[in-house]
Parts: C-alpha cells; structure tokens; sequence
C-alpha cells in the first residue's frame, strides 16, 4: 500500500526526469566521450584518439584561441562599458524622473528581440555600399570613416560588439534597477541630514549594498557573451577571415564538417573555461561580502 | 542652487533621451523601410517613406514563405510552451509537495542548467536525435525547447509551490479528493501568475531561437521564422524593403506582446536573475 503510494507520487516527477535524462545529462555525459575519438558522425567505427584532439586544440589550433579572445573582448567591453552604461541609467531613473516608464519600456526593447533580426538589421545598417551608417557619417562630414564595417578586419569584430551591447544593456539596466529599488529611501535621507551630496551617496549608500547585484550582473553578462552566436552568424558567420569568429560559431564550423570528435573537445575546454569563471565569481563575491 | 539642480535634470534627461533614440532607431528604420519600394530604398533616406508600399510585405509573405516560417513558429512556440508548463508544473508539484525518494537530489540535479553553463552539448544532441530518427523534424525541435525550458520552469513554480499553505491540501484529503485532484483542480489555479510569467518569458524565448533550429532541421517547409529569415537573406541579398518585411514580421509577435504582457516578462527575467 505504502510503496504504490511512492510510485504514483513518481509519475509526477517523471515526465521531467526522463526529458532531462535524454536531452541534457546524455548529451553531456556524450561530450566527453566523443572528445576522445575522431569521428564523421556517420561511420560505423570511430577511431579512439586518446587525449590528440585536446591536445592539437590547446598547442597547434590558433584560430580556436582567435575565438575564445575574440569573444573575451566582446565580453570585456559588454563589462565595462555596457554595464557601466546600464548602471548609469538605473541610477538616473531610480533618483525619481517623469515619463519613468516610457524609459524602461524602450530600453528593455533590444533585449526581447531576437539575435537574428537585430543581426540582419545591423548588417544592413553597418553595408559599406547601402547602409545608413556612412551615409549619416558623410552627412556630418566624416566620409573619410565610412567602410565596409563588416567586412573590414580590422572594424569588424568592434562593430559585432556595438551591436551586441546595444542588445545587451537593457538586461543590465532591469535587474539594477530592480536592486537599487529594494535599497531603503531612509538611508538616502539619513545621509543627507549627515551632508553627503550625490556622489558620496552613491559611493557610500548604493554602492556596498548593490555589489551582490553587481556581481549577478557580471557573471549573467560574462556567460552570455562568450556564448554569443546569433548575431556573429547573422552578421558576419566569423569572418572576414576569423575576425570575429567565436566558440560557438568554431564549434558549429566543425560540426558543419562532420568533424565531430575536434568539435565535441573544444566545447568540453570552452566548457571548463566558462565553469572555471563563475567559480572565480563566485569566490570574488564571497571574499569581498566578508570585507 | 537650484538652477545647478535643474542643469543636472536636464542632463539626465538628455542623456536617457539620446539612449531611447538609440534603442528605437535601427527599430524604425526596419520598419520604415519595409514600407519603402526597392527603388525609394536607396534614394530615401528619410524614415518617413513617400509612399507607403505594402507589397514588400505579401511578396515576403507568399513568395519569400515567410507564411510558412510564421506558422511554423507559431506551433514550435504553443508546443513548447505547453510542454514546459505540463511537465514542470507537474514535476515542481511533487518535487515541492509529495514524498518521493532522493527529492532534493532530484531537484539539484534537474535545476543543474541554471547554475553551471553546458557549451556545446548541441553537437551530442544533434547525433542524439539522428539516432532517434528525430533530426529535422518538427517533434525532436519540440522536444529539445521543452527540455530547454524545463530548469528555470521548475525553479520558479516549486517556490510557488512551496508558498502555498498544507492546509489546503489537508482539507482536500479529508474531502476525499485524490492527488491528481488536488493538483488540477486547487493547486494550478493558485499558481496562476508563475504560469503566466512562464508562458509569456517561454513564448519570447522559443520565438527567438535559433541555434537548434539551425541544426535540427533542413527541410525549409518545417523551419521557423528566425531560420526563415537567414535563408531568405541568403537567397535575396540586396531585396532590403522585403527583407525588412520579413524582420518585421518576426518582431511584431513578440513586440505586442512585450508591450501588453511587459509586467510578466521583467518578473521572468528578475526572477531567473535573482536565483543565484
């Protein structure tokens, strides 16, 4: 009686649990077994390899390194100048502004759009022959700046980070606002009474209380943007010439190529990367929450 | 004094303005020009067209297939959505109310994505689902964004859950209803807002998804329109005021949408941030 009480509580779990078994946990556990092998994907016998594909990837394999630094500068720049622009912004509206809403209606746009839309429209903007970009540069006297910003080397990955930025930031800018407005508007006032202006209120009130929130932000922001994608195969599929190719994008490239062994161990090495990251995180926040 | 304070709320001002023009412009001019012909494309430069030219727009939808893209996408996204909310509601009632062995284990095992990034898995996936004979087909896509949705909706609906107070189920039990009961007749309705939430954030997310949809599926009758859209670029490169059509197509759905349910999608996003 007790055990087919167990066994029908099962069934509401199961469902789930199967799912997740099937499409998560055996893909994953597969990435690590396909590592070791050179394989098509479609022939019967895969050649076990041992440790050569981590190892050609990590000593001989420049342009795998090309993308992971490629999409660390992406993320350095979203860190800093997306999340600083973010903050600025929440902090703006959080003082109290009219019109309030109409802000963080539109910010939060780029967000909900998709990679794929924003991409083709911001090729289409950055096009060295039709886009709007270098006519509004000729316009205002700076022809001698227009090119093809896609398709340029050494513009190319700068422009895909603008674009990823102006998607990114209005993440940023939500969930700080969401934190400032939990800080208590008393301390504000208190530090006021005391003589703090703006500035020493924001270094002295806002900051310390919002670093677990500032931390969220980073890790969310580091996370998302090494794994960008969409809009590097929308915009320029990693070219011109590796320019702004990506892990992801390399990934897929040798997906595409029915070369799944190389595949399958770069992504455990760019998995270990991100993993060894948010620890790093998480263990920043931890130390500096006890300072 | 209060002039100083006044520059300063002007600069504010500005400064949120010049953003907001930011945000919206590449917007409009995806819409603007999706009203333009071919010709006035590259002649008119304004975001105002001179004539507005729907054309571009029953071109993209007969001709570019976009008519099949956003069918396509509509039953990817009401599938997915359904499955996510069926199976994790079901799975965060037990986990969050009936006893079952090894449950926390179970918990931290199912919530694993949320926490630690999984790259790459799509290429084992993708050997997956040919095994499975479910590559390029519509229920292996399915399949794959339920699963996808699946962490973050347990995550939310267990706390949910949780919240709720025994006794109602206590009474329940004494009334003589079963566990099944419970959960569809008491439970669901009063986690009706983390639903919403759920549907609304899944129904944005699926809308936009475009990496599995790029490996799963290869027959263009079956893609959705975020793929739709890079096979029609790639075919018709200089088309921009369709193109533009097609963009706008994509975005509409999940603008409207945005715009009516935006409460939902800030507290998905909050909510999902917040976990750590």
């Amino acid at each position: 009686m007790k055990k087919d009480y167990h066994i029908s509580n099962a069934l509401f779990v199961l469902p789930a649990v199967l799912m997740f078994a099937i499409f998560t946990i055996y893909p994953f556990v597969k990435t690590f077994q396909l590592s070791v092998y050179e394989w098509d994907g479609i022939s019967p016998n895969m050649k076990f390899v041992g440790f050569k594909n981590y190892i050609d990837i990590i000593l001989a394999d420049k342009i795998f390194w090309k993308s992971m630094t490629n999409a660390g500068v992406i993320t350095l720049l979203a860190l800093t100048f997306q999340n600083l622009l973010a903050l600025i912004l929440a902090v703006i509206i959080d003082r109290g502004i009219k019109f309030e809403k109409f802000f963080r209606t539109v910010y939060f746009i780029p967000p909900i759009l998709s990679g794929v839309v924003v991409g083709l429209v911001w090729k289409w903007i950055y096009d060295g022959n039709y886009g709007i970009l270098n006519t509004i540069l000729s316009y205002i006297g700076l022809e001698k700046c227009a090119t093809s910003w896609l398709s340029n080397p050494k513009t190319a990955l700068l422009s895909v980070a603008i674009v990823h930025m102006w998607k990114g930031f209005g993440w940023g800018f939500i969930i700080l606002l969401s934190g400032l407005q939990t800080i208590p508007r008393e301390l504000y006032e208190a530090s006021s009474i005391d003589g703090a202006d703006s500035f020493k209120q924001f270094y002295y009130v806002t900051v310390p209380l919002m670093i677990p929130i500032f931390f969220i932000v980073s890790i969310l922001t580091i996370l998302g943007t090494m794994q960008i994608f969409d809009l590097i195969y929308s915009m320029t599929r990693g070219g011109p010439a590796g320019a702004t190719e990506v892990p992801i994008s390399y990934i897929y490239r040798y997906m595409s190529n029915n070369e799944l062994g190389y595949a399958t161990a770069m992504a455990v090495i760019f998995g270990i990367v991100l993993f060894l990251l948010s620890i790093l995180q998480i263990k920043i926040s931890r130390k500096l929450k006890k300072v | 004094m209060s002039s100083k304070v006044e520059e300063a709320k002007l600069s504010s001002y500005l400064i949120l303005l010049a953003i907001a023009i930011i945000c919206l412009f590449p917007l409009l001019w995806m819409l603007s020009s999706s009203l333009k012909s071919q010709a006035e494309i590259f002649t008119n430069m304004s975001l105002i067209p001179k004539r507005i030219f729907f054309k571009n727009y029953s071109d993209a939808w007969v001709k570019g297939k976009f008519a099949i893209y956003f069918l396509n996408s509509l039953i990817y996204t009401f599938c997915g959505v359904l499955g996510i909310l069926t199976i994790g509601s079901l799975c965060a009632y037990g986990l969050a109310r009936l006893k079952i062995p090894f449950k926390d284990i179970i918990f931290l095992i199912l919530i694993i994505p949320l926490i630690v990034p999984l790259p790459g898995t799509f290429v084992p996936l993708y050997v997956l689902l040919k095994r499975l004979g479910l590559l390029d087909t519509r229920i292996g896509l399915i399949l794959c964004y339920i699963n996808g949705g699946l962490a973050f909706g347990i995550f939310l609906l267990k706390s949910f859950f949780e919240e709720i107070p025994k006794e109602l189920e206590e009474a329940a039990i004494i009334d003589g209803a079963t566990k099944w009961q419970i959960y569809f007749r008491i439970m669901l309705p009063l986690v009706k807002p983390a639903l919403a939430t759920l549907a609304i954030f899944n129904t944005v997310a699926i809308w936009n998804e475009f990496l599995l949809a790029l490996i799963i599926l290869q027959n263009p009758l079956k893609m959705p329109i975020q793929r739709g859209l890079m096979v029609f670029q790639g075919t018709h490169i200089t088309e921009y005021g369709q193109l533009m059509a097609g963009l706008s197509i994509a975005t509409l759905p999940v603008l409207i949408i945005y715009l009516l349910m935006q409460k939902y999608i800030i507290k998905g996003i909050t909510a999902g941030a917040l976990k750590g």
